[in-house]
């Protein structure tokens, strides 16, 4: 079967964040594939080593800094790549529109993605690529388990472990604790240089949502901070406890 | 137009927290509010929402909704925009609340505005305050398409009781068992007497500080007596001490709490992303260099296994 994983050019995590013009700034910023999509990626090459899936195709929508992260994937193992140029304004829905006029085209029985980009990530993507395809989509998985035209995914939901099946194709959504990924291999970075990428432009869609602006969080003001005997700090920390924040004891 | 609607997050009846923050802000807007409720049996619940002010409490009760499953969400919610014409229809940013607002936003081909820490909604108009790039700035979008689709990350509004009038209104049941396309196998609770991370109003998080089993009982103890929720950094996750879905940071849990305890814990960038929006946040760190202590309001420089044990003392005096 054919995979497809989806995969977004990200700020590394470490990442500095400064504005400039009102935006976000690019300038010495180190880019990354978003960790979840690297988990996703991950996972889709793993199913080819289980002969699962027998082709693994990584698709990433943006400025031709994404070729990046699809030559990252195609390092880890992945087959082949498509790059969809699309402006950086695209909001969710304009890049979900994109994402999934190329998903169709390429026809997989699985898309993988991550359940948010680390980013300006919205948790949105995914799921509305699931809704123009018409497939259903299960979110944050921590395991896939894939056999007789369904998947099987347990996923990490609010106040326990949900089990859900779906038939394929489906559109699943990576949580990091699913798999480790792999580091690419000198080798694997080598024949990523051959590997096939195609480039497309993205369709036109119209933008949802608008940006009104953007900013830095308010600067922290300094707190207290005590260099003391623990057991005067510990005595001072439960007055402050109980004085400004007001904690109840059980 | 039918005001701003509150989608109520639910299982088996247990409402999550974020579903009583949302109203109590939503009163602020000006407009009739009103709590959206899906689910089997679910009617005995209108009165907890008109308690947090709704004006009205529209309930869905059918078979096909007694669990979440988006397909039939969809489409019951699609036939109700269509049916009152809300202003604004607002979600939980949890994991069937994203999955829910996304699925619908697009079959709507409309926008959405997802994990919002703020939001402005007035005459049909949508702005919301976004944490982006794990919390190091901020953004603010506007949702052109209409009605108004937003999440909103749990635990940053207060929770204010207001007598609403909380009319029953039923809507006609717009969804079969055709729609549904996924099959709920099994739901495992995580088996805590403490309360859930993202609605705790006390977090206790212990890191590679906590050496092992023993610096963690630490962590507990301090939680239980504060009748907190206990937390974790990666470091101490992937040790195996605490669970994942205990890990908070910008890959594990966002909380929002009153107080944040962290012991043992640097700081590093993707953990603040996950902690750094408490109103109170405590440290208890052995480096004084450790960046934890940048966004603490109370930092202790010593060892957690000498302080801890005290500070559990002197709390129960
Ligand atoms: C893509 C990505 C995503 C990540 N996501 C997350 C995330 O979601 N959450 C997360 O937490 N991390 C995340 N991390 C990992 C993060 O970068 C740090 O490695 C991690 O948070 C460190 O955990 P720690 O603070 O417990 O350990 P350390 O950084 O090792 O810090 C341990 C601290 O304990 C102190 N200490 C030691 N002994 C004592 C003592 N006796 N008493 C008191 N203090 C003591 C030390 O001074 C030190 O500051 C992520 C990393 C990456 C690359
Ligand atoms: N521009 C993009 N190109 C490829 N995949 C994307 C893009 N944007 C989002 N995705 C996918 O959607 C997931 C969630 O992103 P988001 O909805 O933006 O939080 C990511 O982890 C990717 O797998």
């Amino acid at each position: 079967m054919k995979v497809l994983v989806c995969v977004k050019q990200t700020f590394d995590t470490e990442a500095k964040i400064e504005l400039k013009d009102g935006k976000i700034s690019e300038a010495g910023i180190n880019l990354i594939i978003n960790p979840y999509d690297e988990v996703a990626v991950e996972g889709g090459i793993q199913l080819k080593e289980k002969k699962i899936a027998d082709e693994v195709v990584v698709v990433a929508a943006g400025s031709d800094k994404a070729m990046d992260a699809i030559r990252t994937a195609l390092a880890m193992g992945a087959d082949r790549g498509i790059l969809v140029k699309q402006d950086s304004a695209a909001d969710e829905y304009a890049r979900a529109v994109a994402l999934a006029a190329v998903i169709k085209e390429e026809n997989p029985e699985l898309v993988l993605a991550g359940h948010v980009a680390a980013d300006d990530g919205s948790s949105q993507v995914p799921t509305r690529v699931a809704e123009i395809l018409g497939f259903p989509h299960v979110n944050v998985i921590t395991n896939l388990e894939l056999a007789d035209g369904k998947a099987v995914c347990t996923s990490e939901a609010d106040g326990g472990t949900q089990v859900t099946e779906v038939s394929l194709p489906a559109v699943v959504s990576s949580q990091v604790s699913w798999n480790e990924p792999r580091y690419p291999s000198m080798k694997g970075i080598m024949q990523a240089k051959k590997k096939p990428v195609s480039t497309v432009d993205a369709v036109a869609a119209e933008n949802k949502v608008a940006i009104v602006e953007v900013g830095l969080p308010p600067a922290k003001t300094a707190g207290i901070k005590l260099e003391e005997e623990p057991d005067v700090a510990a005595v001072k920390l439960a007055d402050w406890m109980k004085n400004t924040v007001k904690v109840e004891v059980k | 137009m039918a005001g701003t609607w509150i989608f109520v997050e639910q299982r088996d009846g247990n409402i999550r927290k974020v579903t009583f923050e949302m109203l109590s802000e939503a009163k602020k807007f000006g407009d009739e509010v009103s709590a959206v409720v899906f689910g089997k049996g679910v009617e005995g619940l209108a009165p907890e929402f008109a308690k947090y002010g709704a004006d009205k409490v529209y309930v869905a009760d059918a078979d096909v909704f007694k669990d979440y499953n988006t397909g039939a969400y969809v489409a019951q919610m699609v036939a109700m925009i269509n049916e009152y014409s809300p202003n604004a229809v607002l979600f939980a940013h949890t994991f069937n609340g994203r999955d829910f607002a996304s699925r619908l936003a697009q079959k709507l081909e409309a926008g959405l505005a997802t994990d919002a820490i703020a939001a402005e909604i007035s005459a049909g108009k949508g702005v919301f305050t976004r944490a982006i790039y794990a919390g190091k700035a901020l953004s603010k979008v506007e949702v052109t398409s209409s009605p108004v689709f937003g999440t909103i990350r749990a635990g940053v509004w207060e929770v204010v009781e207001g007598a609403g009038a909380g009319e029953v209104v039923k809507p006609a049941i717009a969804a079969t068992d055709a729609d549904v396309y996924q099959i709920l196998k099994d739901f495992t609770p995580t088996v805590s007497a403490r309360p859930d991370l993202t609605e705790a109003d006390v977090v206790v998080s212990g890191g590679r500080g906590c050496k092992g089993p023993e610096g963690i009982k630490m962590v507990e103890d301090l939680a239980d007596l504060l009748g907190g929720a206990v937390g974790g950094s990666r470091a101490s996750i992937d040790s195996g001490w605490l669970g994942h879905e205990l890990q908070v940071g910008q890959t594990g849990k966002v909380v929002n709490p009153n107080l944040y305890i962290a012991c043992g814990i640097s700081g590093a960038i993707q953990h603040l992303a996950g902690m750094s929006s408490s109103k109170f946040i405590a440290a208890v760190n052995t480096d004084t260099e450790a960046p934890i202590f940048n966004v603490s309001d109370f930092g202790v420089v010593a060892d957690m296994f000498k302080v801890v044990p005290i500070l559990l003392e002197e709390l129960k005096k």
